[in-house]
């Protein structure tokens, strides 16, 4: 290598923060021969808080050097690689862009298993997958390996399934493969309905031959000749990228008829969702991919006797089948070393919220929520303190300051009342309102519900008609104890996972910040100063010297005066956003 | 086909439909991506298609429609020129999504679901549009803007409206 290798980080997020744009200033560059170098992208490297992010490889001395750069900017970046092409390393144009090394500490402090290519190679590149020793895993397998042998490594292995319910994979595979019947299908859940989490979304588009490579080890274990993808519609750049995966795929003979040259075939397609978080659950999946209402089906019968179209069928989601090849190439053994006693290998986590630095996070299991959120993550924003962290979304719960130091182990998190989950970790900080926290969830889970049980779609409905009276400040004396009434009652009568742990936002709320609570409905406060039916907004008009500020700066044009004179907020327009507030000098606007 | 008032105003040109037919009328279990598709040429999902969906696929009409309503994607009405998607999924809303929702409801006059009656606008409230560590995100039509406040929203819509007013120049 001679010539400037630079990389450009093109997850969808990326892109949405100007990745796409510093590419294309750098592509003009090059081809106005400004600039010799050769330009090329990759997915989510996880750090999604630095993005626009470029890795740039120089040769020095017969070695090849990397430098990241974040945060840049498409107006300047053709003027910044110039002078990086130019070994100006240290010119202060070229230093402000380049990463601390408090960042760079962060990413090598993760372990990557499920992750290991994201950032790293060009997603749209078969070639860029088989050179960090893609598709030997399926080699492997298919030229030397019994169904058995496959099933026998991912059981020691401990391999658990990562879509949320952590059932062991193995068992899922030997199931599916015992099942009497030629006619077999694999599936993978790419749904990923927590609102909140984007750890599949990230494998897809910055890896999906890893993907494809650990689907198709699945579907020789069990026997199944067709493989599906049920992806989310709102993930068009993940289904764009997981087509031309599949192609090259099928151009390669890694997928199609004879895989290499074994007597193994196996076609994959994929099918876009169609908006539905109720699809997520394996058998309302199955229903949609069979064209009906995604509603959820009595268990058992289980897919693995009678799944798609009555076929044995096996459902694992992307991150499990991430891990996969993984496995093969490395043994069972190196994977079960990681971990506890209960949870082995890694976990991807998408960390979001009140955090300084969101992103994606790969850890080994049997680390603990500090070590993500204060190590990692960066702490809390703007140095605030941390009350909670949602974890599991709508079927999950939130975990408080105390349990800061909690495991992150599939029964030492459910144990606090909220569970493992996908991945979402949403964190919050003394601002947030955990009692509307919980509205929020009932809103999305009522909305959600696909009905066929009357205890979660009616339940649902008057349980989150009681948490909007008591953020609106209506609350009353029972309501609590209602809300206790109605999710045992849930828990009890729904027939699929949404509506048996729709409750648990609002239980582990209740137990952790009751007070909260309470103090919505016996002092119409909200103590977090969220719930704005419980706050208003008002200019003391011995302090406002009319100097208009707030009136241009107010989105909504709430508050109106002439100059000099004193300002007045109407509260019915008012959307309480604080900008006001924010901005004036005099300290005349007060809230309460 | 006038089975309703409803059929009469609505004509729409449905041998945009037949490529789609071709691909998947005989495919086992294609109605959504049928449904997906015939959303993609309207751009929403008008009676008449749905009954000819019905007619060509041989399922009953009333099961075409009771699919299609369970899925949050299709629309039965169509949209403005501009799609607002704006995320309201937990990271959003902990970033005070629903703050950006109020600023641009009131800077266009209408809610979730609805459209401005110029047929410029459309706000329509998703679940998470997978850019997290961005919130609030929305969407319109194919791009993302991230960390939004509610004036940053109010200005991009603004901006939109302001190059619409100049000869509309898309975005
Ligand atoms: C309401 C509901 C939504 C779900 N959503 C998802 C999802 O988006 N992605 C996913 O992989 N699993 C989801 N699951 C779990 C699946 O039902 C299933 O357990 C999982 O896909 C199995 O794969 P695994 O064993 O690899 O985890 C959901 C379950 C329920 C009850
Ligand atoms: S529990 Fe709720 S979502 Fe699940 S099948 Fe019953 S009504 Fe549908
Ligand atoms: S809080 Fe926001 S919406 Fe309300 S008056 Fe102040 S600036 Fe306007
Ligand atoms: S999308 Fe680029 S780091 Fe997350
Ligand atoms: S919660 Fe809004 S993009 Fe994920």
């Amino acid at each position: 290598m001679s010539k400037m290798k630079i990389v450009i980080g093109q997850g969808s997020c990326g892109i949405a923060a100007g990745a796409a744009k510093v590419y294309d200033a750098l592509d003009n560059a090059i081809k106005a021969g400004k600039l010799d170098a050769d330009l090329s992208i990759t997915g989510c490297i996880g750090m999604c808080y630095l993005e626009p992010i470029a890795d740039v490889f120089t040769e020095e001395k017969g070695a090849v050097v990397k430098r990241t750069y974040v945060q840049l900017n498409g107006s300047d970046a053709a003027d910044v690689f110039a002078l990086i092409q130019k070994g100006d390393f240290e010119n202060e144009a070229v230093k402000k862009y380049e990463i601390s090394e408090e960042d760079e500490n962060n990413l090598k402090s993760q372990t990557r298993v499920a992750l290991r290519n994201c950032g790293n190679i060009d997603p749209e590149n078969i070639d860029a997958y088989i050179a960090t020793g893609g598709y030997e895993a399926l080699k492997k397998v298919v030229s030397g390996m019994t169904q058995d042998e496959v099933i026998d490594v991912i059981k020691v292995s401990g391999l658990a399934g990562r879509g949320g319910a952590g059932f062991p994979t193995w068992f899922k595979w030997n199931a599916a493969k015992s099942s009497p019947g030629d006619e077999k299908y694999l599936i993978c859940n790419a749904d990923e309905g927590d609102p909140g989490a984007f750890m599949d979304r990230a494998v897809i588009e910055g890896d999906p031959h890893t993907l494809i490579e650990g689907m198709l080890i699945g579907a020789y274990a069990i026997g199944a000749k067709e493989a599906i993808v049920y992806v989310r519609a709102e993930y068009p750049l993940a289904i764009i990228r997981l087509k031309n995966a599949i192609k090259q795929a099928n151009e390669r003979g890694y997928l199609g008829d004879n895989i290499m040259g074994s007597n193994f075939s196996c076609k994959m397609r994929i099918k876009a969702g169609a908006g539905a978080f109720v699809c997520g659950e394996e058998t309302a999946l199955i229903e949609s991919l069979e064209g009906q209402r995604g509603m959820p089906r009595l268990k058992p019968p289980f897919p693995a006797a009678s799944g798609y179209f009555q076929k044995p069928s096996n459902i694992n989601n992307v991150e499990t089948f991430a891990n996969v090849a993984w496995i093969i190439n490395n043994g069972g053994e190196a994977f079960a070393a990681m971990g506890t006693q209960d949870s082995k290998g890694t976990k991807v986590f998408a960390l979001t919220g009140k955090i300084n630095k969101g992103g994606l996070v790969e850890i080994p299991m049997g680390s603990t929520l500090r070590d993500v959120i204060y190590g990692i993550g960066g702490g809390i924003r703007e140095n605030k303190k941390f009350k909670a962290v949602q974890m599991g979304g709508p079927s999950g719960g939130c975990i408080p300051a105390d349990l800061l130091d909690t495991v992150i182990d599939y029964k030492k998190l459910s144990a606090t009342g909220a569970i493992m989950g996908s991945g979402g970790m949403v964190v919050m900080d003394e601002s947030t309102c955990m009692v509307d926290m919980a509205r929020f969830f009932l809103d999305f889970t009522a909305k959600e519900s696909c009905g066929k049980c009357a205890h979660c779609r009616l339940g649902t409905k008057r349980m989150l008609e009681i948490l909007e009276r008591i953020v609106n400040g209506e609350g009353k004396d029972g309501d609590i104890e209602l809300l206790e009434e109605l999710c045992v009652s849930i828990k009890d009568g729904a027939l699929c996972g949404l509506g048996q742990t729709a409750p648990n936002p609002v239980l582990t709320t209740l137990k952790y910040f009751r007070h909260e609570y309470e103090a919505h409905i016996y002092e119409h406060k909200c103590p977090a100063g969220q719930c704005r039916s419980l706050v208003t907004y008002t200019i003391d008009a011995d302090k406002c010297k009319g100097c208009t500020l707030c009136a241009r700066q107010c989105p909504v044009q709430a508050i109106s005066g002439s100059v000099k004179n004193p300002h007045v907020i109407d509260t019915e327009k008012c959307i309480k956003c604080g900008k006001c507030i924010a901005n004036c000098k005099f300290g005349a606007i007060s809230v309460n | 086909m006038d089975c309703c008032p409803e059929c009469k105003n609505n004509k729409s040109d449905l041998s945009l439909l037949e490529p789609v037919f071709k691909e998947l009328a005989d495919e086992k279990g294609s109605l959504i991506a049928i449904l997906q598709q015939a959303q993609e040429i309207y751009g929403y999902l008008p009676t008449d298609v749905l009954r000819c969906i019905a007619d060509r696929t041989g399922i009953k009409p009333a099961k075409v429609y009771g699919t299609a309503t369970f899925y949050t994607q299709f629309r039965f009405k169509p949209v403005g020129k501009y799609l607002i998607m704006l995320c309201q999924g937990t990271a959003c809303h902990v970033n005070g999504a629903d703050m950006v929702l109020d600023a641009i409801s009131s800077e266009l006059g209408i809610g979730d679901g609805d459209t401005t009656e110029d047929g410029l606008f459309s706000i329509k409230c998703v679940a998470c549009l997978g850019c997290c560590s961005l919130s609030p995100v929305m969407m319109i039509n194919e791009e993302t803007y991230g960390t939004l406040t509610p004036t940053k929203a109010v200005q991009i819509i603004r901006d939109i409206k302001e190059s619409e007013a100049n000869g509309g120049a898309a975005q």
